[in-house]
């Protein structure tokens, strides 16, 4: 693989190609925000923190940069008036489900956002699909998924799946950055896993 | 039916299917089309062939179920060849009236004729009825001619000669260049120029390529593709094979909405015959290139509509896009180089093979070659598909072709681009079609939707309405379409409702820009179009609902009151009986009155009061004038005897 030069946010970054814009910025120690982004996981582009600006043939444009690969002399801003608007946006969108979410309240305070511009949601999950997909692509289990679209989407684990691998697992836990996955668990097991349960009722 | 191994074949079967059809034969085309069915066609197919056969004319009278010829408004339609008599709105009573005048006696019936609602003029052929007279008909103009599942229908109308001019006649690259300078731009929603996507493809170095028909129409009020697939697969299919050659893809796929059954039971006995007559499979008219189709169906998903949606739908994923920053023509279906593009634009790659491209790019504008089908549907005198060169005004479109809007009222605005698209005023009823123009104005071309709006039309009810509709079908994958939709539908519904605050213009504005900037896929950038488009035109609009808690157009419930006008009312009763909130006081030779506190402001009593009367009245953001004392609602008739 060849070398790809670049500039962020002014320094000259020399990488390999096949890299995201993301990685090469990591690798001279410039911070990019991210939420669903995870380094053992395929890049997703689901919560758009990561926005940049890049400059393509003279014209700049918004790109994720967990998923925009880099280019020789290509130019990325990793900050800028619009990019910080956004990212407030994307937080204060966030905050109205998951208000006291460590990761969300230390961004809130760098890009200024505000918990209360929008009134709350009934549902912490922010829908990074970290468990999902981990649970997909590492665990090959599939036991949590996503069930409906849109604003009617959550994250639900399969009974049949949850009640023969979750038990001794539990390595999603720590990834979600909201307390939701573990409430979510909680509850299939109470429904769905009697016979793991230490008051295990004998199946009728 | 043997498979036709020869260009040579071809043409001598086409000849065969000519030699055996007298043009002079009376020829009953009726619409099957799924609008007509609904209104009845099928019924008048079935009294058409049994009144045929009653009168012994079965071996001298052609009759068949075709496409939607458009005009779907007048309902369904019967067209009579071969002198081109249009009757409409035709029901199985009318049938053997027609068989006995028209075909036997050949005599028009003219009740069943088109009549001008202005001018009281009747029209004879189909051509010359202004819904028509003024459309270019160059993709849609076939379907009345074509039993959809009679492959016979669309040989003898020339069909396949385009593909036998690909494939004999020229080289892939060739085709391509055809393509190109054709300048056709897709008919989906984005405009992108055709050829530079297939070019894209076919100079990318996989081996393996698809070709797609996007059939996933979905946007509220759009029904072109559905009129293609269902009254003119072939023509699709055509142009699918000749981009398969273009590009060398040997697969093709048509992924089509499962809302629309007779589209894909037509598609799919198009296949079969296609394969049947050696237009697909192995070695396609003995060129050696082989090429098949298959046919997937959507499960009712909007945003499969979106390409990447669609493709990884298409590989059995949920239909949810991706990035693409790697174009789908490069990496697409299964990570190959795909060409994706709508049923509309596949049907136009015959014409243009066969015709070339100077003959297309006569028509419509520089930027926007050919023509485009709308679908011109709400409050419009002419509902149905019409298709016109591109360049003409959104006026004439409307207004002589559409017949203008119904019921004496006030055009407001024409909603264009489907759901992501934006609202047009009046003032701009000049302009002229084409992707950038309706661009400039803060509108798309989108896949063709075109819906028109008279003065009860509430701006900001509109743009709650689609904003609503995309918040419903958004994937939920990427926070700014999921999350700033979600919170754009509750401040436009509180709107509304008479619950907007000041600041919320504002609020939206900010929303807007995060939603069109940070979206994953084109459902989220487009999304905030219907709110930005109706600001930008009817901001005040906007305006009276937050300040004065007042619907200018006297449309949104909350925000609205009925009374009656002591003056004008008869006492009838007719309101009293019909309000189903039981909210009218009234009573014999009592002037009537609404009880406030009961109404729910349904609008009935506005409906059913005599026009002649007129005595309920619709206010917003006024106060409901007190109610007269009871002594002065006592109406004193004056006798009748003297």
């Amino acid at each position: 693989m060849s070398e790809i030069l670049l500039q962020i946010d002014g320094k000259k970054v020399n990488v390999r190609e096949g890299v995201t814009v993301l990685e090469a910025a990591r690798s001279v120690g410039i911070s990019i925000p991210t939420l669903c982004h995870h380094e053992k996981l395929e890049p997703y582009g689901g919560c758009r923190i990561c926005i940049v600006e890049v400059e393509v043939s003279g014209r700049s444009r918004l790109v994720v940069s967990c998923i925009y690969p880099v280019a020789e002399n290509l130019v990325v801003k990793t900050r800028s008036e619009k990019i910080d608007r956004i990212r407030k946006m994307i937080l204060e969108l966030l905050l109205a489900h998951a208000p006291d979410s460590p990761e969300l309240k230390d961004l809130a305070k760098v890009y200024g956002a505000d918990r209360d511009r929008f009134e709350k949601e009934a549902s912490f999950c922010i829908h990074c699909g970290l468990c999902v997909r981990y649970c997909a692509e590492i665990k090959k289990k599939n036991a949590v998924g996503f069930i409906e679209r849109g604003i009617r989407k959550e994250i639900c684990f399969i009974p049949k799946i949850a009640a023969k691998e979750c038990w001794d697992c539990k390595e999603c836990f720590p990834l979600c950055p909201t307390s939701y996955l573990q409430a979510a668990y909680v509850l299939t097991q109470s429904l769905a896993f009697p016979s793991s349960s230490s008051e295990a009722v004998p199946e009728e | 039916m043997a498979r036709l191994n020869s260009p040579e074949d071809l043409e001598k079967f086409r000849k065969d299917i000519l030699s055996k059809r007298d043009p002079d034969t009376p020829c009953i085309s009726i619409c099957a089309g799924a609008g007509c069915l609904a209104s009845g066609a099928g019924d008048v197919i079935a009294a058409f062939k049994e009144e045929i056969e009653k009168q012994g004319l079965t071996a001298h009278v052609d009759t068949k179920g075709t496409g939607c010829p458009g005009f779907c408004e007048r309902g369904p339609v019967v067209v009579i060849y071969p002198e081109e008599i249009c009757y409409l709105q035709v029901g199985p009573d009318d049938v053997s009236e027609i068989v006995s005048k028209t075909i036997k006696g050949k005599q028009v019936v003219d009740r069943l004729l088109f009549v001008d609602p202005n001018t009281g003029e009747k029209t004879t052929r189909e051509s010359e009825i202004p819904f028509y007279k003024h459309q270019k008909r160059h993709v849609i103009g076939n379907n009345i001619r074509i039993d959809p599942k009679a492959i016979d229908d669309y040989l003898a109308l020339g069909g396949y000669s385009a593909l036998a001019k690909a494939f004999f006649q020229m080289t892939p690259e060739e085709v391509l260049e055809e393509i190109k300078n054709s300048n056709l731009r897709g008919r989906g929603g984005g405009g992108f120029p055709t050829g530079r996507k297939w070019e894209g493809s076919r100079n990318a170095p996989d081996k393996i390529k698809y070709v797609i028909v996007n059939a996933d129409e979905g946007d509220p009020g759009a029904f072109m593709d559905r009129a293609l697939l269902e009254g003119s697969p072939h023509s699709i299919l055509e142009g699918l094979i000749i981009g398969g050659l273009a590009i060398g893809a040997h697969e093709g796929y048509i992924y089509v909405r499962q809302e629309y059954p007779l589209a894909v039971e037509n598609v799919a006995h198009a296949i079969k015959q296609a394969e049947e007559y050696g237009f697909l499979g192995e070695n396609i008219l003995g060129s050696g290139f082989d090429f098949k189709v298959a046919v997937h169906k959507g499960a009712g998903a909007f945003v499969c509509g979106e390409s990447t949606a669609l493709m990884t739908a298409l590989e059995g994923r949920v239909g949810e896009p991706r990035p693409k920053y790697i174009r789908s023509n490069i990496k697409g279906l299964w990570n190959r180089p795909s060409v994706l593009n709508n049923v509309e634009t596949w049907a136009n790659v015959p014409l243009i093979i066969k015709k070339g491209a100077g003959w297309f790019t006569q028509f419509g504008t520089e930027g926007s070659a050919g023509t485009k089908i709308f679908s011109l549907v709400g409050k419009i005198t002419h509902t149905g598909l019409v298709e016109v060169p591109m360049g003409m005004t959104l006026k004439d479109i409307i207004y002589k072709i559409g017949g203008g809007i119904p019921d004496g009222k006030a055009f407001k605005a024409v909603q264009t681009g489907g759901p992501s698209g934006g609202c047009i005023p009046g003032e701009l009823l000049d302009l002229e079609i084409g992707f950038d123009e309706l661009a400039e104005a803060g509108s798309m071309m989108g896949s063709g939707g075109m819906i028109v709006m008279d003065e009860d039309t509430c701006m900001v009810d509109v743009a709650r309405y689609f904003v609503d509709f995309l918040t419903d079908e958004s994937c939920g994958k990427c926070v700014p379409c999921r999350e700033g939709l979600r919170q754009m539908a509750k401040i436009l519904k509180n709107i509304t409702e008479g619950k907007g605050k000041t600041g919320d213009i504002e609020l939206l504005e900010a929303l807007s820009e995060t939603v069109a900037e940070a979206s994953l896929c084109a459902l989220g950038t487009s999304a905030p179009n219907p709110f930005l488009s109706t600001l930008r035109y009817f901001r005040d609009e906007y305006e009276a609902h937050i300040k004065d808690k007042r619907c200018p157009a006297l449309s949104c419930r909350e925000l609205i009151a009925y009374h009656i006008d002591p003056d004008k009312c008869t006492a009838c009763m007719i309101c009293e009986r019909k309000c189903p909130a039981d909210a009218i006081s009234g009573g014999k030779n009592r002037i009537h009155v609404i009880e406030q506190e009961k109404c729910t402001n349904c609008g009935t009593c506005f409906e059913f009061c005599p026009p002649r009367f007129g005595a309920v009245k619709k206010i917003s953001g006024e106060p409901v004038p007190e109610p007269i004392s009871d002594e002065e609602r006592l109406i004193k008739r004056k006798s009748r005897e003297k």
